[in-house]
């Protein structure tokens, strides 16, 4: 008899499992567990929305839409684009309404790979682009971003890695997890980089509702010469409290759509129904709950932000997202060590930098859509673990 | 800065100056002086408690009344407002638009209390013209705050990308 075989195929036997993953099972044995952990804010979706859902169930709307999204949640969408981003994309054929914007990742990438391109991420960041591109059958290419630089991508470092085979760069800002953004000044500069060259833009902007410090939010599509090049993926998530009702949405050039919408309907057929419906009263009525979010994420993020300082550890101030990636390099501990240990002395979860790139090594992510006093707890248990532990 | 302090307070009366501090990125002493102003303004009038009293032994009847007035020359409904405010029993006293001048929400043991407050002490009133009381049967929500909430945990996964 031969040696059993596995079935399942070499690409994803050789893909890792996410540290994220791999650290939740551990965190998920432990009892009485104070996270700062998740990827999701702690807000309810606004009351309107949920409204909406119930509405549109008892009105039996719970079929299949057309491949691309309802056109009045389009014709939304490209209203609010135009609103913040101040980019035109029309409903007809510049938008498709996704499965989250993780499915935005995916779909983009198939679209336009072929085998053996290469794609640019910065690192440290989200979990999946790296997986995503090597299922795509391409190439990942890791630019490491560095503190000195606020985590900002910066032209030269592009230039580093760029080569005859690659294909696009992947643009996370604001950015999960280190909390850096990209100004306009940023994208001016590595715009200069990439206008020349045939290279795609895959902008992941599902935090762009959440800055700070009166830094509004700036693509790269709204970069002269960029918009060609650029897909904006973005989604519901985080901007309305939304993440179980999986919606995002892709705009890009007509062709880009087209593609997408091509893998789409084999892959997906059409994202949830009752949530696109839902999706549409939060574009049209909950721009103020937005707002409020976002002050009360500034609040936390400076109650966290002086915390870490207080306590010793380097940290510099984001201005995006819901994170906050302090050093712990004081404690002389790799990023496992730091949180494993944290989470059996003082029941803290944090996640480990090192999940979320390699470079993400010394540094570890606290996320802030927790209540300050529950954020001030946790504080107080990281503090006194790291004076314990400090070199 | 003082809109912000404002929000906090409102939301919590009970949170000191430094964390307001802290959360707005100020110092506590430029804090406190905002409030100590606020409050000498009389724009923070008074710090008080949201207490749902169903949940307690006290026993308790809260009413609103409609009531229509004379205005008065030269001092229009303020002065009769003035009147009826300083009742202790009276917790409200609005200017109303519409069918009626002024809404007058009170509280009392009970019942009968509260008909003998209208009928003795509101009614008389010289321009007072007329009022119709409604009492409150139970309350959702009172100030921004639903009373009788699921305390519900987080559901969220403990650690998520």
């Amino acid at each position: 008899m031969t040696e059993k075989k596995s079935f399942i195929a070499e690409k994803i036997q050789a893909l890792p499992y996410s540290g994220i993953r791999k650290f939740f099972d551990i965190a998920n044995e432990i009892e009485g567990v104070i996270s700062l952990g998740v990827g999701e804010p702690d807000f309810d979706t606004p009351w309107a929305v949920k409204e909406r859902a119930i509405y549109t169930l008892e009105k039996c709307r719970t079929v299949y839409t057309s491949n691309a999204g309802l056109l009045e949640l389009r014709k939304e969408i490209s209203k609010y684009l135009k609103r913040k981003i101040n980019c035109d994309y029309s409903y007809n054929n510049q938008i498709i309404v996704t499965v989250g914007a993780s499915e935005g990742i995916d779909i983009a990438l198939r679209a336009v790979l072929n085998p053996g391109d290469e794609v640019l991420i910065p690192e440290p960041s989200f979990v999946s682009y790296k997986p995503c591109i090597i299922m795509a059958g391409g190439i990942p290419v890791v630019i490491t971003t560095k503190v000195e630089d606020n985590f900002r991508l910066t032209p030269e470092e592009i230039l580093e890695k760029i080569t005859d085979k690659t294909k696009a760069l992947i643009l996370p800002y604001p950015n999960n997890p280190t909390g850096a953004i990209m100004e306009r000044e940023d994208l001016e500069k590595i715009a200069e980089v990439l206008r020349e060259r045939d290279i795609v833009v895959i902008s992941d902007e599902i935090y762009s509702e959440l800055t700070y410090g009166n830094k509004r939010h700036v693509s790269i599509a709204e970069i002269d010469g960029m918009y060609e090049k650029t897909i904006v993926l973005n989604g519901f998530s985080k901007s309305f409290a939304m993440t179980g009702w999986r919606l995002g949405y892709a705009a890009a050039p007509a062709d880009i759509i087209s593609a997408m919408i091509k893998i789409h309907q084999y892959i997906i057929m059409c994202a949830p129904t009752v949530s696109q419906y839902s999706a549409i009263e939060a574009l049209k009525s909950c721009n103020e709950s937005i707002d409020k979010m976002r002050k009360e994420y500034d609040r936390r993020r400076r109650v966290m932000l002086k915390g870490f300082r207080d306590m010793g550890l380097e940290c510099f101030e984001p201005l995006g997202a819901f994170y906050q990636f302090p050093s712990i390099s004081v404690t002389g501990m790799s990023s496992d060590e730091f949180c494993e240990k944290l989470l059996y002395e003082e029941k803290v979860a944090v996640v480990p930098g090192s999940a979320l790139g390699e470079c993400g090594e010394g540094f570890i992510r606290c996320s802030y859509a927790y209540s300050i006093k529950d954020i001030n707890i946790a504080l107080e248990k990281i503090e006194r673990f790291v004076k314990n532990h400090k070199k | 800065m003082e809109k912000d302090i404002l929000e906090l307070l409102e939301n919590d009366s009970r949170i000191s100056a430094g964390q307001i501090a802290d959360m707005l990125g100020k110092g506590v002493e430029e804090v406190e002086e905002c409030i100590s102003k606020l409050e000498k303004d009389n724009v923070i009038c008074a710090y008080s408690t949201l207490i749902n009293w169903d949940n307690t032994e006290r026993e308790y009847v809260t009413a609103l009344i409609e009531v229509k007035v004379t205005p008065q020359r030269d001092q229009g409904f303020d002065k009769i407002a003035q009147r009826i405010q300083n009742f202790e029993e009276v917790k409200a006293v609005y200017l109303m638009s519409g069918a009626y001048d002024l809404t007058v929400i009170m509280e009392g043991k009970n019942i009968k209390e509260i008909s003998s407050f209208i009928s003795a002490k509101l009614s008389t009133l010289d321009s007072v013209l007329s009022t119709a009381t409604h009492f409150v049967l139970k309350k959702y929500k009172d100030h921004g705050v639903i009373l009788e909430q699921e305390k519900k945990g987080d559901e969220r996964m403990i650690v998520s990308p």
